[in-house]
């Protein structure tokens, strides 16, 4: 178990710059997730790390070695693909013992390992079966024993959930997590979706076109936006922006914009909303609208408790009074990126 | 109560949609190939059963039936058993070398440079020129006089004039030049399916391998290897089966000689039966690949069949 560390990492095909200056420090044993678009270099900065790529220039580092050089082999860090990439020709075990047997390790301590990853997650009853007689969570499963077999320095998983079923997903996303907490290995995650960095990250490193536009905690990273980007790619529906009318950009949450009367608060500003559609989705109301006075490319959205909403308040084709609380609203300069004020 | 005319049915012919059930249509489709399949596979493969079992000559063409004689007499024949031999080196030479051949050429095709568009064509000649004219060009390449090997050779100061091989006339290396010709004519399609089975493997387990810590050697031999040898195997089954029944090199360029050395069961078949008439005799020698052929195919199929995955 190490901290990788990225010093303004490039990866260029061609012309084009795939990942575009990245630096990043993933201290040991933190869970730091890559959250961002597809396309956006999370994966080729993955593949930088355990070698599968070289990187153009930049530096690497794992625990405290310059890596850059190494083929995949001799850095020790395991991966775990999106489709998986079990050996089909191979059994359960033979598949969870093949990165041992790469490093020529005796047979009875390979036998112990297999037995111990295949005990951890669970599937000491699959040994003798083939990967395609598995279902999908059972896969999973043998793909994350067969990287934690040989004890890496680092775990990478590439968007491992994406082919499991939403129901299963999230049972999924519970182990993985328990799991790296148990073991304390320095995970790097990458998903393009959202839930998944939130309920699982230390740390989320938000990338956008080859470039990391925010690292902090979920908390910091949905409550305080670095820019415009971060606060439009994170939250569903993503932050309300509009036109502010001293230059600028004004940001705020659609769960905090509510109709004035359920604000106690006083130190709140007003607004005066149009509602032109509104959703009802059980456990909240999505409701579209515009606001008078304010530009936005989007749909002005507030997600609204049902419960505690009255009918009157959102009819329809009729201007409301809505409100903010001040201390919820997020100022953005002309560029794009937070004001201090 | 309102009354609702009742639309008046139109009888359809029983024949109108005819073709749209399917299993007319199945039916429909299939019977060319099988017509094809019975008429110029099945009734000669009978013939020639029938053949194997009389005393059918060409000067005397009587349907008189002798049992298994003809079998008998060509077992007892040693020229056979020769023949018999050689058919299996050069079907089993040639085809290992020519996978050989194909998995080289393939992992140079793999890998992007300037003109491998250019190359990925040119190297299905061998595959495409008619075998008479190719083996015309190799007999040149392998003459007693003239040979291009030996020519360069002695220009390189390799060889001396005086010991150069006789290709053609030396019994092993016949057979060696034979074996030779084959491997070029089928290396590119093993290289095709090479190609296509390796590419056929998920670029996530060659990846995972190579994480795992597998260098070249293991990657190629442990993961690629075993996963594209069912489709491996189906190209071989190919191979097996036109080598094993192929007289057209040995025809062109040897005549079996010399002394029978290159002489192959096809090319006996050919010369018993239809070159001196003696049908029964050349009949019984043709069908001797069946059953061989059979027993490979029904092997490798099984195999196949427990590797799928």
């Amino acid at each position: 178990m190490s901290a990788v560390v990225a010093r303004d990492i490039v990866k260029k095909f061609g012309e084009v710059p795939a990942v575009n200056g990245i630096s990043l420090t993933v201290p040991d044993g933190e869970f730091m997730v890559l959250l961002g678009p597809s396309g956006c270099g999370k994966t080729t900065f993955l593949r930088i790390i355990c070698g599968l790529e070289q990187q153009t220039s930049g530096d690497l580092l794992i625990g405290g070695k310059l890596v850059n050089e190494m083929p995949p082999r001799a850095r020790g860090v395991a991966m775990m693909f999106q489709s998986y990439g079990l050996y089909p020709h191979y059994t359960v075990r033979n598949n969870i013992a093949f990165p041992l047997k790469t490093q020529r390790m005796p047979r009875e301590k390979i036998e112990k390992q297999v037995e111990w990853a295949s005990q951890l997650l669970g599937i000491s009853h699959l040994l003798d079966r083939r990967p395609r007689q598995l279902s999908g969570g059972e896969r999973q499963r043998v793909a994350l024993a067969r990287a934690l077999v040989r004890e890496p320095t680092a775990l990478l998983l590439d968007e491992p959930l994406s082919n499991l079923d939403a129901k299963l997903r999230t049972s999924a996303r519970q182990e993985i997590k328990n799991f790296q907490m148990r073991v304390g290995l320095t995970t790097i995650y990458v998903t393009h979706d959202q839930v998944e960095a939130m309920g699982m990250g230390d740390r989320i490193a938000v990338i956008d076109h080859g470039k990391i536009r925010q690292v902090g905690t979920p908390t910091e990273i949905y409550n305080d936006p670095a820019d415009l980007f971060v606060a439009t790619f994170v939250g569903a529906p993503p932050m309300n922006i509009v036109t502010h009318n001293g230059g600028g950009y004004l940001g705020f949450r659609p769960e905090n914009f509510l109709p004035k009367d359920m604000i106690e608060d006083g130190a709140a500003t007003e607004f005066s909303f149009r509602v032109d559609r509104s959703e009802y989705l059980g456990s909240e109301r999505i409701v579209y609208g515009v606001m008078e006075g304010f530009e936005s490319k989007q749909p002005i959205t507030a997600k609204l408790p049902p419960a505690h909403v009255r009918e009157g308040s959102i009819r329809p084709g009729e201007w409301h009074p809505f409100a903010v609380k001040n201390s919820a609203l997020r100022r953005f300069d002309n560029s794009g990126n937070r004001a201090t004020h | 109560m309102a009354v609702i005319a009742e639309p008046i049915t139109k009888p359809v012919s029983r024949f109108h949609f005819f073709l749209d059930r399917r299993e007319v249509l199945e039916l429909f489709l299939v019977a060319p190939a099988i017509i094809y399949v019975l008429l110029l596979v099945g009734l000669p493969l009978l013939l020639a059963v029938y053949y194997s079992l009389s005393a059918y000559t060409v000067y005397d063409p009587t349907w008189k039936f002798v049992g298994l004689a003809n079998f008998r007499d060509i077992i007892q024949n040693p020229t056979f058993i020769q023949t018999l031999v050689n058919t299996f080196i050069f079907t089993f030479g040639s085809q290992l070398l020519g996978l050989v051949l194909g998995k080289f050429g393939a992992f140079l095709l793999l890998r992007p440079f300037p003109g491998r568009k250019i190359v990925r064509a040119l190297i299905v000649l061998p595959f495409v020129i008619p075998v008479a004219l190719a083996t015309i060009a190799w007999r040149w390449l392998f003459d007693s006089l003239y040979s291009v090997f030996n020519w360069t050779l002695i220009a390189l100061g390799i060889l001396d004039r005086a010991d150069v091989p006789n290709w053609l006339g030396t019994p092993w290396l016949a057979m060696l030049c034979v074996v030779i010709i084959n491997a070029w004519r089928f290396f590119p399609f093993a290289i095709v399916i090479f190609l296509a089975g390796i590419t056929a493997v998920p670029q996530d387990v060659v990846d995972a391998a190579t994480v795992d810590g597998a260098g070249f050697w293991r990657r190629n031999y442990q993961i690629i290897l075993p996963m594209i040898l069912p489709i491996m195997a189906i190209g071989l089954i190919f191979g097996i089966v036109f080598t094993f029944t192929d007289l057209s090199i040995v025809f062109l360029l040897t005549q079996g000689g010399p002394v029978g050395a290159t002489s192959v069961l096809a090319f006996a078949g050919f010369k018993t039966g239809i070159e001196s008439g003696d049908v029964s005799h050349g009949a019984a020698i043709s069908l001797f690949m069946l059953p061989v052929l059979l027993i490979v195919t029904v092997l490798m199929l099984r195999f196949i069949r427990r590797r799928e995955i």
